[in-house]
């Protein structure tokens, strides 16, 4: 080979490295560019009234966001308990026992119903379970959200389920499994920890929806009694508090936005610290 | 006795070479009898009119090139092959003289282990990888020593008895494919069927299950499908050589091997095809 020509590939190879670095540098960064500036506008707004105190009336300064903090868990856990075990099962279905057209429409229709605009399934929920009640709820809150954690639940439990290797399988049923027994004993475990990350993912991802909470969950400046009331989160405060007219109102958004992401950050960590044990299948 | 079923050609009683100190000229008993057993996947035959027995507590095996059909073969005797949506199977096999077709599948897989091809261990530690059969058969004894016993009749015990509670996979190959026979020894199968056992291990490890199989047969009936004629020859006291579906010899395995009555078993093993 010539000099010239290695000095050609030299470059070329340099050239490539430092272009795909910089990609990833501003990808990063920009993740980092928000935190920062969230970290920065709400760690400045943050205290312990934040986290133990009802909203103040307006034109009174301080107060919290306490009740929302719980709307918030109480919307993802009825939402979870919903849409999780709907989601799960149907994958199971899906990966084990369908036949191809079923899994196809199944397949095409979590798909579609993964790309519905949040605020369709808002306003879907509001004419399903608003109206019928008459009134707001955490339970049309958590049905909103439940609905759209079902296809992501859906679709990656089906995919993690058929990432398990088929030996798997032959192997349990030539012990003398039934295919139940199989699926419960050997592929599930073998597949939980991908599934619960995604179901994690995917709670983390509707824990900041707002649009579908608008005219469902509504919104409550006071503490929520049971399940059937209209209830304060984090999402509808940030938004109504980021576009009121007052200075002391934004800087609770941008707490707000800070706990928000707090929280997210808590439900990665627990997916990764799930990943972290028990006995994973390794790559063939 | 199965023996004497139509079809079933090869004398077994004329065995003299069954490396075991069984009266030679009794007739040996069948743990399994498989007659004018034929095999489909879709439209395709893929097995025609198979009559054979397996011996037992023997070893058995089924040589032959590839996709001549042995492997489907032997996955018929536990019917692993109904995992294949399209297959379809005609014929009767039985074991100890019922026919398996007409019985609860997972029963029979419960009497019928099966080792497969690349070691599967579970992402299990090694103890629950031993103690699954087991557990989900519901057998009565202490884990513990089942889980001893196994291990210990897979000649695995020595090497993993400090860590039980570590991941199958942190095994090497060879000991993952022993840790699989131990596995299958669990739930004590009455016959243990292995498809091409060592085709993913190195030498030695192939060394050390091809001894263990021999000590093996005093406690289970076995039947291997191997690639490997040597392995066969060392291992085997039984082989049937098969071709496009068809057996086309069954015979003691060192009557087979010296002295092959088809011309096209001759061509086989003297590596003229395959």
């Amino acid at each position: 080979m010539t000099d010239a020509r290695l000095q050609w590939r030299k470059f070329v190879s340099n050239f490539m490295l430092t272009m795909t670095g910089l990609c990833a540098l501003v990808s990063v960064s920009a993740l980092f560019f928000i935190l920062g500036y969230l970290l920065f506008n709400g760690g400045t707004s943050i205290n312990w009234a934040f986290f133990t105190q009802l909203p103040k009336p307006v034109g009174e300064t301080g107060g919290g966001m306490a009740n929302a903090i719980v709307g918030s868990g109480k919307l993802l856990l009825a939402a979870s308990a919903f849409g999780v075990p709907i989601g799960f099962l149907g994958g199971i279905y899906l990966a084990e026992f369908s036949g191809g057209f079923v899994a196809s429409i199944v397949r095409y229709a979590a798909d579609l119903l993964n790309g519905v605009p949040s605020i369709v399934i808002g306003i879907f929920a509001y004419s399903v379970v608003v109206l019928p009640f008459k009134h707001f709820s955490t339970l049309a809150g958590a049905f909103a959200l439940g609905l759209m954690m079902i296809p992501i639940t859906l679709r990656s439990t089906e995919e993690f389920l058929k990432a398990v290797p088929s030996n798997l399988r032959e192997g349990a049923m030539a012990l003398g499994a039934s295919k139940s027994k199989t699926i419960s004993t050997v592929i599930v475990p073998a597949a939980y920890r991908g599934i619960l990350t995604a179901i994690l993912l995917a709670l983390a991802r509707v824990a900041g929806e707002t649009a579908p909470l608008l005219f469902t969950a509504f919104g409550n400046r006071f503490w929520t009694n049971g399940w059937t009331t209209p209830t304060a989160s984090l999402p509808v405060m940030i938004f109504t508090y980021a576009v009121s007219p007052y200075d002391d109102w934004h800087r609770q958004a941008w707490a707000a936005g800070l706990v928000l992401l707090g929280l997210i950050l808590i439900i990665n960590i627990l997916a990764r610290t799930i990943l972290s044990r028990g006995i994973a299948v390794p790559r063939s | 006795m199965s023996s004497s079923r139509p079809g079933i050609s090869v004398n077994i009683a004329s065995t003299t070479g069954a490396p075991t100190s069984r009266e030679p000229s009794a007739p040996l008993p069948m743990r399994m009898t498989i007659s004018k057993l034929n095999f489909f996947y879709g439209a395709k035959q893929i097995l025609f009119d198979i009559n054979m027995g397996i011996a037992d507590k023997r070893v058995t095996a089924l040589i032959g090139p590839s996709g001549c059909g042995k492997s489907t073969l032997l996955r018929t005797l536990n019917r692993m092959h109904e995992t294949v949506n399209s297959s379809r199977l005609e014929g009767e096999i039985l074991l100890d003289n019922q026919n398996i077709l007409a019985q609860d599948v997972t029963a029979v897989r419960s009497r019928v282990g099966m080792v497969f091809q690349r070691p599967n261990p579970f992402p299990k530690s090694i103890f629950d990888n031993i103690a699954y059969g087991p557990r989900i058969n519901g057998m009565k004894g202490a884990l513990s020593e089942i889980v001893e016993k196994s291990l210990r009749h897979a000649a695995l015990w020595e090497e993993v008895k400090d860590q039980l509670h570590k991941s199958a996979y942190e095994l090497s190959g060879g000991q993952q494919q022993r840790l699989c026979i131990a596995r299958a020894l669990a739930v004590e199968p009455e016959v243990l069927l292995l498809d091409e056992p060592c085709s993913a291990l190195d030498p030695i490890s192939t060394a050390k299950i091809e001894e263990l199989l021999v000590e093996l047969k005093n406690l289970t009936t076995i039947a291997i499908v191997t690639h490997n004629m040597q392995q066969a020859a060392r291992v085997s006291d039984f082989t049937a050589f098969l071709l496009t579906g068809q057996i086309i010899e069954f015979s003691p395995t060192p009557h087979l091997f010296t002295t092959p009555s088809d011309p096209r078993t001759e061509a086989y093993i003297t590596g003229r095809f395959g």
